[in-house]
C-alpha cells in the first residue's frame, strides 16, 4: 500500500504540486484526471520515487520509499510510464520477460507469466516479433504486460502506477487494457492510472483524483466528481452527464 | 526479425572459429610452421605425450614469439569487444564506442607524454622504457574516464548525455595535447607516436601481457553477471530502476570496467579501433540484443577478430608488419558505414 501525506513538488521556484494527501487502496482503481499540465505525470513521479518531493514522505507499507532495497520494492510496485524508449531489435517476450527481473521464480514459471500477461494485455500473437517492428499501439500494450508480469498474478500490498497507458491504442484495446488492469484490482492490487478519457475512467474508477494547477481539486467516486461543475472549474468545458443506458455509471457528453 | 542462430550453435561456431583462429596465429608468420608441426607443438606444451622429436624449432618460435602474441591478442580482441558492449549498453545506443567516455585519447596522452617526454630527458632506459610507457597509458585513459565521470555528475545522479559531450570535449583537449608533443618530437620519436597510435601485437611479452590478462579475465568474469540489468538499462535508466536495478551503481560498474579494460589493453597493444564498435554489433545481428548472449559471445568474437586482423597485418607485406589498427579500421570503418546506411533504408 502506498500513500503519501502533504506532498509538495517544486520546479524552480514553481510549485507543480500542492498539498496532495493520497492513499492508494488495495483493491482499488484510482483515477486521475486533469489538463494538461496540471501535475498528473509529477505526481506518480513523486509517488515512484523518481522525483524527490520537497515536502512529504512517499510511504510504501509505512516504510519511507527510497528506504526499500531494489528489488523487495520492485516486487511491491510497478511503473508504466507514458513513453519507453527502447532502441534494441528485443522480441516481444524478451522485453515482456524483464519485467521478471526482481524474481527468482525460475525460466518455465517466468515464461507461463510472461505468456499469461502478454494475453491480458491482448498482445499473444505479437509473441516472436522484434519490438522494433511494433506500432505504438503495440508497443503500448507490450509495455503492459510488462509490468503486468512485474506483479503478476496480482495480490494485495502489491501498487501499480499508470502514466496513460491507453494514450496510443484504438477504443477496443483502451477497453482491453483498463479491464486487465481492473482485474488486477480485483485480486487486490491497489492501482493508480492517470487517464484522459472522462467516460474510460466514470466506468473503471472506484474513485478519482480530479487535478487543477498541482492542486487536488476533487477526490471522490466517479458519480461524485464528474459532474458538470467540477469539469467546468478544471477543464473549462461545458458538459451534460447522464447515466450510461445499461451500465448506469455516468456518461459525460461534451455540449 | 527472429535471431538468425540460436545462441548454442553460435557458440559452437564461435569457439570453432576462434580455436582455428589460435591454430593459424600460433603457425603463420615470417617463419611458416606446418599446421600440423604447430599443433603438435603446441599440445605437447600443454602437456600431452606427444613425440617431441623434430618439434624443437616449432617450440622455440611458440613459446617465445607466437603463443604471448597469441594471448595478447585474444586478450584485447575480447576486452575491447566487451567494453563496447558495455559503452552501448550505458549509452543505450548501438553505434556508442569505447571511445566516447575519453579512455581512448587519455591513453594516447598518457602514451605521449611517456614517450616524448622521455626522448626529451635524453631517452629512456632499454628496461624500463616499455612498462613506464603502458603504466603512462594506463593511468592517462584512467585519469581522463574518471574526468569524464565526475564531469556527468550531478546531484548524485549520473547524466550520461553529460557524459557524451563531456568525453567529446576532453578527447579534443587530449587529442591537441598529443599534437603539442607531436610538434615537440624529433624524428625518431616521431616514428614511435605514430606507429604506437596505429597499435601493433608486436613485441609481446609474458611479463608485459600478465596485467592486462588479469584486468581482462576480471571485466569478463564480472560484466556477464551483470547481463540481465543490463537489458533492463536499454529499456531506459527509470524503468531499470524500477525493475529493481540500482542504476546508478551499474553505471559505475560500466565506466569503470571500460576504463580499466581499454585502458590496459592499450596500454598493452596501442590504440585498435573498430573492435568495440563492430564485434557487438555482429553479433546482436547473429543473435539478437540479449546481453546474456551478447557479452559472451562478444569476447569469442572480439578475440577471433582480432586474432585474424593480426594475420592479415602480419602477412600482407611480409616480411615488413603493418599497424594491426590500420587492418581493423580498414575492416570496421566500411562496416559501420554499412550500418549507418542500412537502418536508413
Amino acid at each position: 500500500m502506498l500513500c503519501v501525506h502533504n506532498l509538495h513538488v517544486l520546479r524552480g521556484k514553481k510549485a507543480v504540486l500542492t498539498a496532495i494527501d493520497l492513499e492508494l487502496k488495495p483493491g482499488e482503481v484510482l483515477g486521475v484526471l486533469g489538463p494538461n499540465g496540471a501535475g498528473k505525470s509529477t505526481l506518480l513521479g513523486a509517488l515512484c520515487g523518481e522525483l524527490q518531493p520537497d515536502q512529504g514522505q512517499v510511504l510504501l507499507e509505512q516504510r519511507e520509499l527510497a528506504h526499500w532495497e531494489g528489488a523487495q520494492r520492485a516486487r511491491r510496485l510497478a511503473v508504466l510510464p507514458q513513453h519507453s524508449t527502447l532502441d534494441f531489435a528485443f522480441r516481444v517476450e524478451e522485453v515482456v520477460g524483464m519485467g521478471r527481473l526482481p524474481h527468482q521464480s525460475g525460466r518455465v514459471r517466468d515464461d507461463e507469466i510472461v505468456l499469461e500477461a502478454l494475453q491480458a494485455a491482448d498482445a499473444a500473437h505479437l509473441q516472436g516479433r522484434s519490438y522494433l517492428a511494433l506500432s505504438g499501439g503495440e508497443r503500448q500494450r507490450v509495455h503492459l504486460a510488462r509490468v503486468l508480469a512485474q506483479l503478476w498474478p496480482g495480490q494485495p500490498g502489491q501498487t501499480l502506477l499508470l502514466d496513460e497507458p491507453t494514450s496510443a491504442l484504438d477504443p477496443l484495446h483502451q477497453h482491453i487494457t483498463l479491464q486487465a488492469i481492473r482485474a488486477f484490482a480485483d485480486r487486490g492490487v491497489a492501482v493508480l492510472v492517470i487517464l484522459h478519457d472522462l467516460n474510460l475512467a466514470a466506468r473503471y474508477c472506484d474513485r478519482v483524483l480530479l487535478l487543477h494547477d498541482g492542486r487536488p481539486h476533487a477526490l471522490d467516486t466517479p458519480e461524485q466528481v464528474l459532474r458538470p461543475e467540477p469539469l467546468k472549474a478544471v477543464f473549462g468545458l461545458e458538459v451534460l452527464v447522464q447515466p450510461h443506458p445499461e451500465r448506469g455509471h455516468p456518461l459525460i457528453i461534451a455540449r | 526479425m527472429k535471431p538468425l542462430v540460436k545462441p548454442r550453435s553460435l557458440f559452437i561456431g564461435l569457439s570453432c572459429l576462434c580455436l582455428l583462429a589460435i591454430w593459424l596465429s600460433l603457425a603463420l608468420g615470417p617463419v611458416s610452421l606446418p599446421l600440423l608441426d604447430t599443433l603438435r607443438a603446441a599440445l605437447r606444451m600443454l602437456g600431452l605425450p606427444i613425440d617431441g622429436q623434430g618439434l624443437e624449432q616449432a617450440e622455440l618460435i611458440l613459446g617465445q614469439i607466437r603463443l604471448p602474441r597469441t594471448l595478447l591478442g585474444l586478450a584485447v580482441g575480447g576486452v575491447l569487444a566487451l567494453s563496447g558492449v558495455a559503452m552501448q549498453g550505458l549509452f543505450r545506443n548501438p553505434l556508442a564506442d569505447p571511445g566516447l567516455v575519453g579512455v581512448s585519447s587519455g591513453a594516447a596522452l598518457g602514451a605521449a607524454l611517456a614517450i616524448v617526454g622521455g626522448s626529451l630527458f635524453g631517452g629512456l632506459p632499454e628496461a624500463v622504457g616499455p612498462y613506464l610507457l603502458s603504466l603512462c597509458a594506463f593511468l592517462g585513459g584512467l585519469g581522463v574516464t574518471a574526468l569524464v565521470y565526475r564531469l556527468g555528475r550531478c546531484n548524485g545522479q549520473t547524466n550520461v548525455a553529460t557524459m557524451l559531450l563531456a568525453g567529446i570535449a576532453l578527447t579534443a583537449l587530449a587529442s591537441s595535447a598529443v599534437g603539442l608533443f607531436t610538434y615537440l618530437a624529433d624524428d625518431a620519436t616521431l616514428r614511435t607516436l605514430t606507429f604506437w597510435n596505429l597499435g601493433s601485437l608486436n613485441g609481446a611479452s609474458y611479463s608485459r601481457l600478465w596485467p592486462l590478462v588479469l584486468v581482462s579475465t576480471g571485466v569478463a568474469l564480472w560484466l556477464p553477471r551483470r547481463a540481465r540489468a543490463l537489458n533492463a538499462l536499454l529499456l531506459g535508466e527509470s524503468e531499470a530502476s524500477h525493475l529493481g536495478i540500482d542504476v546508478e551503481r551499474l553505471k559505475r560498474e560500466l565506466v569503470f570496467c571500460t576504463a580499466l579494460g581499454v585502458g590496459a589493453a592499450v596500454a598493452a597493444a596501442g590504440m585498435i579501433g573498430f573492435v568495440g564498435l563492430v564485434v557487438p554489433h555482429l553479433i546482436r545481428l547473429l543473435a539478437g540484443p540479449d546481453h546474456r548472449t551478447l557479452l559472451p559471445a562478444s569476447i569469442l568474437a572480439g578475440a577471433s577478430l582480432l586474432l585474424l586482423a593480426d594475420l592479415v597485418a602480419r602477412l600482407a607485406l611480409a616480411p615488413a608488419e603493418l599497424p594491426i589498427g590500420i587492418v581493423t579500421a580498414f575492416i570496421g570503418a566500411p562496416f559501420f558505414l554499412y550500418l549507418l546506411l542500412r537502418g536508413r533504408a
